[in-house]
């Protein structure tokens, strides 16, 4: 039995705005799925929450590789103005490492699906082209460098093996919760030196932050805002008293307060950039470690080879993160006319990087429907993006998935999924509102 | 075909045949060498296959696209002499070449 509630209900499909959807009796992954294998391209809004809280995006995704790999969507455009997917490896690849026509400026819309709010732009490095995107960067960039890497390495570890040893034997509890955020959150505290005893409002700010506000149980636009600027309140703080040290200390905060690129931000640009460092470090790890578990459970087998050759770890993190795909795309505005794909993109087009398709790209990768944790070069896959914009802690994450899993299977011989997880209802943020499993006595 | 000796950061030399027309990327990835990824599969996209060309070499290894110098820009340790080992791709002129990494890549 649960011994506590879901942190959430269940996303309730009545009460979203209305819009065109497929005329299903009932919603739920089996008859998406069917739906979805058929339907015609055209008839689909792929980004419609309800396909991806109940995991059902998939066959739209491979249908769209084979038969339009560039695909124009004009359906609800009065919720997202149309917008082209692009779902190959080598198409999304082309976009990635083109920033020079695909833009990811945030006054153009930004770097994901839905426009950033025109009322409430937050510009973020993420969110800018070159060359202002490459200053911002580099100002934080030596939070992951390899003499951190090192320092962090035995923090990390003693933190896993306290969350785990703390965890309860032969009763249901929620994983996301208990591991997965607060592994997640921990860490992002440090980077922060934000105030440790505080440190699930840092997970609360990232889950406002990405949250569409139009979807029920999630805030509206006002209070999202409000929060927003408390978190800001907070930071400011933290800012103000870490400015004036003779010489920046090893924090985020104290390298943006210190850096000539970053110091004279306006606190829009500093919200955006905490926003993009607090979901960049948290959402993403937290995710993959939800989804690590569930694919291990999903495949016996690969549990097995795991328990068999921990030496294994190092690639089943690479193919955990590229199965999970903890962020599904990126979105780039087109700066002029372009051809991709054999299709016409006119300047001032949305164009999406659907990741979670490239990384089950039949013509990139073996297999790709099967988690296979020894697959050849796992480490060859796009959840983390490519180019300028490819993530800057990846190394962070690996580092921490890879500590993880060494502590769990030191330790427990099973860890049992007791029901479906929960997912979050967006075509973004790919991930798990809470998943309840039980470790054997 | 060249010989390429890949220096780890720690020390450890790795002397590899490469075939002309391979990539010294996937020259090390086929031969297991530590500290040369390749995640973006040759690209130039994700910079984790950076490499300090020997000294005196820089005439024959060839000179950085203006992708690769992007992705360098955003690299660590980035010296006059560093190079993405996926837009090196090998030939008789470059047999005895000598690569070295950098620390965050191993």
């Amino acid at each position: 039995m649960a011994t506590r509630p879901r942190n959430s209900e269940p996303i309730d499909i009545a009460s979203l705005p209305p819009r065109s959807r497929p005329d299903l009796p009932v919603f739920n992954h089996d008859t998406l799925s069917a739906y979805l294998a058929t339907a015609p391209l055209d008839e689909v809004d792929i980004a419609d929450p309800i396909y991806w809280t109940h995991d059902a995006h998939w066959t739209y995704f491979k249908r769209l590789r084979d038969e339009d790999p560039v695909h124009f969507t004009d359906v609800n455009v009065e919720r997202h103005r149309g917008y082209w997917s692009v779902t190959r490896w080598a198409d999304i690849m082309a976009v990635d490492t083109n920033p020079h026509v695909y833009s990811s400026d945030a006054h153009l819309g930004g770097i994901t699906l839905f426009d950033m709010d025109p009322d409430f732009i937050m510009p973020m490095f993420i969110a800018m082209d070159p060359p202002k995107h490459d200053v911002q960067r580099k100002a934080v960039n030596p939070i992951v460098s390899g003499a951190n890497l090192a320092a962090f390495e035995s923090l990390i570890r003693e933190r896993t093996q306290t969350v785990l040893d703390g965890l309860p034997r032969d009763e249901t509890f929620d994983w996301v919760d208990r591991v997965s955020i607060e592994l997640t959150t921990q860490m992002l505290a440090t980077l922060f030196d934000f105030p440790f005893a505080d440190r699930r409002k840092l997970t609360y700010w990232s889950d406002i932050a990405t949250a569409d506000p139009e979807i029920p149980g999630n805030l509206g636009r006002e209070e999202r805002q409000n929060e927003l600027f408390n978190m800001l309140m907070q930071f400011t703080g933290l800012w103000n008293d870490r400015v004036n040290d003779p010489e920046p200390k090893g924090d985020l905060i104290s390298m943006l307060a210190h850096n000539p690129a970053t110091r004279d931000m306006v606190p829009m640009e500093f919200m955006g950039n905490l926003v993009l460092l607090i979901v960049g470090g948290n959402d993403t790890t937290r995710n993959s470690i939800t989804g690590g578990l569930k694919f291990l459970n999903d495949n016996p087998a690969e549990y097995q080879k795991l328990r068999d050759n921990p030496a294994l770890i190092e690639s089943m993190v690479s193919e955990t993160i590229r199965y999970q795909t903890p962020l599904a795309h990126m979105r780039r505005t087109a700066l002029e006319d372009t051809i991709l794909g054999g299709k016409r993109i006119h300047k001032g087009d949305k164009v999406v990087m659907w990741y979670v398709s490239g990384n089950r790209d039949e013509r990139a990768v073996e297999k790709p429907d099967a988690f296979i944790i020894d697959r050849d070069r796992p480490r060859q896959h796009m959840a983390f993006g490519f180019g300028i914009h490819r993530c800057v802690g990846n190394r962070l994450a690996e580092l921490q998935l890879k500590i993880l899993w060494e502590e769990v299977m030191k330790r427990f011989d099973r860890i049992d999924i007791v029901e479906e997880p929960e997912r979050v209802p967006s075509a973004f943020v790919k991930g798990y509102k809470s998943m309840l499993v039980r470790i054997p006595a | 075909m060249a010989k390429i000796t890949y220096v780890s950061h720690s020390g450890s030399h790795y002397a590899i045949d490469v075939a002309d027309g391979v990539s010294l990327m996937e020259g090390a990835l086929q031969n297991n060498v530590p500290g040369i990824d390749g995640d973006c599969g040759g690209n130039a996209a994700c910079a984790t296959c950076h490499v300090y060309v020997a000294d005196d070499w820089a005439d024959r290894t060839g000179s950085r696209s203006d992708q690769e110098e992007a992705m360098l820009d955003l690299a660590t340790d980035v010296g006059p002499n560093s190079r993405l080992a996926c837009q090196i791709f090998a030939s008789d002129a470059l047999d005895g070449l000598v690569l070295t990494m950098p620390e965050s890549q191993h």
